[in-house]
């Protein structure tokens, strides 16, 4: 079986419109909206995910057949969180403002339903590899919806992207203002809610 | 005194730790469907938050915390980045101990709360108070207040959202929008609701 053959690259493409993790799984929501006030920090959230998702399913794949089923919860969250301290102390030593920035939210992947989710459903029953490109596969797909609200609420919010003004001077001085609800908690919400409708609108996914 | 009681309200209402900072979100979307059941999970999580959060403020700042070992001759040492795995630790234990008395002494409670105790371990609001409560380096009996008010807050959003979504299976949604798109947008509204609290000062 070759690396990339057509059902190893369904794992890596099913996650990111079709079965999404946040918007069809329900899965990994808290911090998907914490960090969404401006796109900096939602592009190195996503990128601490994915590194953290694609890793630990690949150690939980090695270890699937020696853990008793009864400890693995623990064994799980044990190797999921000494690999979200590698990726704390890596952002505190390289990128310490955004770290300062995330707060406890990168503390918080260890407790990222998509994590143990999917270490749960997929690595548990499959080698390696191929739960390497689901841990990829699903961590795009959470930086997705992440990047999305947060391409919503920064605009919508602060009226720049990557922390540049991109609404110009004019539109302020003819009476436009920012609107200070996206930058709020409830802003997160509605946003996350209209892009899960358009999202499943598109995949026609459609709950009970 | 007063502090405390400011700072019950605040994490209860102001900060509530659902609508404010995200926390918890993945129980709160998944239990919400019936009253009883959420309420259920709402009295576990104050539950382990009063034990956890104090629990941890001792670990940080006896074992972990820069020269928090001075008492064992070792003032030099920093093991402050051990703190994610000793959490989380203590939170499993915690919840495996919990459970285990609840089932020891009190069957109908045991079974009442079901599976939500043992998914409690993974609730991000419960590893999340203890985050905060290192973050904003409370004293011990204000982890404690903190803990008992961000379990309230949790547990009065969780009750809250499940009678508003036993009402909503009688209104017709648009097909994209139901289940756990129109939940958000509700999520969206109640959240602005508790902002009006922010003017409260005590």
């Amino acid at each position: 079986m070759s690396l990339l053959s057509k059902k190893n690259m369904g794992f890596l493409k099913d996650p990111l419109m079709d079965n999404n993790p946040i918007s069809t799984q329900v899965l990994g929501i808290c911090s998907a909206l914490a960090v969404t006030v401006q796109l900096q920090t939602a592009i190195v959230m996503s990128l601490a995910v994915i590194s953290v998702l694609s890793f630990s399913n690949v150690l939980i794949s090695l270890v699937r057949n020696k853990v008793p089923s009864n400890i693995r919860i623990i064994v799980e969250l044990a190797i999921i969180a000494t690999l979200v301290i590698l990726v704390d102390q890596v952002l505190k030593a390289f990128l310490y403002d955004i770290s300062k920035q995330l707060s406890v939210f990168v503390g918080l992947i260890i407790t990222n339903c998509i994590v143990l989710g999917r270490a749960e459903a997929f690595a548990l029953q499959n080698k390696p590899w191929p739960s390497f490109l689901d841990g990829v596969g699903n961590g795009l797909g959470y930086s997705m919806i992440l990047i999305a609200v947060a391409f919503g609420r920064e605009l919508l919010g602060s009226g720049s992207l990557f922390g540049f003004q991109v609404i110009p001077d004019a539109a302020y001085a003819a009476g436009y203002q920012n609107m200070g609800l996206m930058v709020l908690a409830p802003g997160a919400f509605i946003l996350l809610g209209l892009i899960i409708w358009v999202q499943r609108t598109i995949t026609g996914t459609v709950a009970d | 005194m007063e502090n405390l009681i400011s700072l019950f309200v605040e994490s209860v209402f102001v900060n509530n730790i659902l609508l404010a900072y995200f926390l918890g979100m993945c129980s709160f979307l998944a239990v919400s469907k019936r009253v009883d059941t959420a309420i259920g999970l709402g009295a576990a999580v104050i539950f382990v938050e009063v034990i956890t959060v104090p629990v941890n403020w001792a670990i940080y700042h006896y074992l972990l915390a820069p020269g928090a070992l001075s008492w064992a001759g070792l003032p030099d040492v920093d093991l402050s980045f051990l703190g994610f795995i000793s959490y989380i630790a203590v939170i499993a234990a915690l919840v495996q101990l919990v459970e285990m008395i609840i089932d020891k002494y009190s069957p109908a409670l045991y079974s009442a709360l079901g599976i939500f105790l043992p998914l409690i371990a993974v609730n991000c609001a419960i590893l999340g108070a203890s985050l905060f409560m290192v973050e904003r380096e409370y004293t011990f009996v204000e982890s404690a207040v903190f803990g008992l008010g961000s379990g309230v807050g949790f547990a009065l959003a969780i009750a809250a959202m499940a009678a508003i979504r036993e009402k909503l299976r009688y209104s017709h949604i648009p097909e994209g929008l139901r289940g756990l798109g129109i939940t958000m947008l509700i999520t969206g509204l109640m959240a602005m609701a508790f902002m009006s609290f922010s003017g409260i000062s005590l």
